[in-house]
């Protein structure tokens, strides 16, 4: 038992940190860039997504087996589908404000290599509850990140957290905060922190 | 059906709502492909030819399937089959009858039906309602932006291969840092044209 719950956490601690599928495999941008410009629809997103990452990676996984080699491109196309229908559905019923905001890029959760490249890295060697913690963790690190880019733009961008309004001391907000811009520049300057620290840190161990 | 000028929504959607710049659409091989200039021409040739195609069936598919029977649930689904379909059939068509362009073209076109900017534009066409000649100039001119992007970050890559660079930028950080300083540019050709 102990085991098998260190096996969790191990999964839980490379897919959050150390092999965080956006920072380190660059993976999954279109969507991270697109929606980070207001902490609520990072949030709806970042769940959506782990949602369907998990549940697809788990139904892959439990269909390994009985899927034919050449097709399984097509059957996980179909399979990661499915699932974006139910998140449509859902944020169309329940939370249509965001729904409209978010537009195409529910949709697009489909074509997010994250899910499709979970799939095949894990899913299809795993059995069935690995894969949909994996795969649920694949998606909590994307939340992550989105929040996290989210929360510099839209303090920035409009004073809000959530929006609340933040802005007591009255600064003028930057307008290229909730621009593209801005998006691909926060992005970009945390994957070369990240970057860079990783060359700091195995610097010595070179020697 | 907004009325606007088929021709606005070409120029557009090369210029003031850029398929990269500023919809984030395609980017995973926009930063993988973009290193040498010439993989990224004939990315960025079959990206654009992938688009129109599809664009204009996917129009069709809207108005004559899935609008009489009433099954907008499963338009995700049709829309990706169609894609996947289609690039399947470019391909064998273009081994068949145009060899020339399929030693070219052919390693791209199974990475196209992946990248989100196909799926992307016919969303944002059926979202947008636009008519059948809107949807093939939207679907030509979002093409040829993402072309023109990928090849312009793949120029500047190209000339920044043997600059001095800090530790830790090179790679996706600087295709990402170059790309916002390509999008704050395109910034300034706002207010020309709007579509949305």
């Amino acid at each position: 038992m102990s085991n098998k719950s260190c096996q969790m956490c191990d999964i839980a601690k490379t897919q959050v940190v150390r092999e965080n599928q956006v920072l380190r495999q660059v993976l999954g941008i279109c969507s991270s860039l697109a929606v980070t410009n207001s902490l609520n629809n990072s949030l709806v997103m970042g769940l959506g997504l782990s949602f369907v990452t998990a549940l697809s990676s788990f139904t892959l996984s439990a269909m390994r087996d009985i899927i034919p080699h050449r097709v399984r491109m097509l059957v996980q196309t179909l399979v990661i589908a499915v699932y974006v229908i139910f998140v449509d559905l859902f944020l169309q019923a329940y939370l249509p404000e965001i729904s409209k905001q978010l537009g195409p890029y529910v949709g697009l959760i489909i074509t997010n290599c994250i899910i499709m490249g979970r799939a095949e890295a894990f899913a299809q060697k795993n059995p069935p509850v690995p894969a949909l913690f994996d795969g649920l963790f694949a998606g909590l690190g994307y939340t992550a990140v989105l929040l996290f880019v989210s929360l510099i733009r839209e303090v920035l961008g409009f004073g809000t957290i959530f929006g609340m309004n933040v802005n007591f001391l009255g600064f003028t907000t930057w307008t290229i905060m909730i621009m593209p811009p801005a998006a691909f520049f926060i992005i970009g300057s945390m994957i070369w922190f990240l970057n860079a620290r990783g060359l700091k840190k195995s610097a010595p161990k070179a020697k | 059906m907004p009325n606007i000028n088929p021709i606005i929504i070409f120029f557009a959607s090369i210029i003031t709502s850029n398929m990269v710049l500023s919809n984030f659409l395609g980017m995973c091989s926009y930063l993988s492909v973009s290193s040498e200039y010439k993989t990224a021409t004939g990315l960025g040739m079959a990206v654009t030819l992938v688009l129109v195609i599809t664009t204009a069936l996917n129009w069709v598919v809207y108005k004559f399937v899935i609008l009489p029977l009433d099954i907008g649930y499963l338009q995700y689904i049709i829309f990706i089959m169609v894609i996947a379909a289609l690039v399947q059939i470019l391909e064998m068509a273009m081994d068949r009858y145009m060899p020339d362009l399929h030693a070219k073209l052919g390693i791209f076109l199974p990475l196209i039906t992946v990248n989100c900017a196909i799926l992307g534009v016919t969303l944002f066409m059926v979202i947008r309602s636009y008519g059948f000649l809107q949807s093939l100039m939207y679907g030509l001119g979002s093409g040829l932006g993402w072309w023109l992007a990928i090849n312009m970050l793949a120029a500047i890559r190209e000339k920044l291969a043997n600059a001095k660079l800090p530790p830790g930028i090179s790679g996706p950080a600087l295709g990402f840092i170059i790309t916002g300083i390509m999008a704050m540019a395109f910034i300034g050709f706002s207010g020309i044209f709007t579509i949305q």
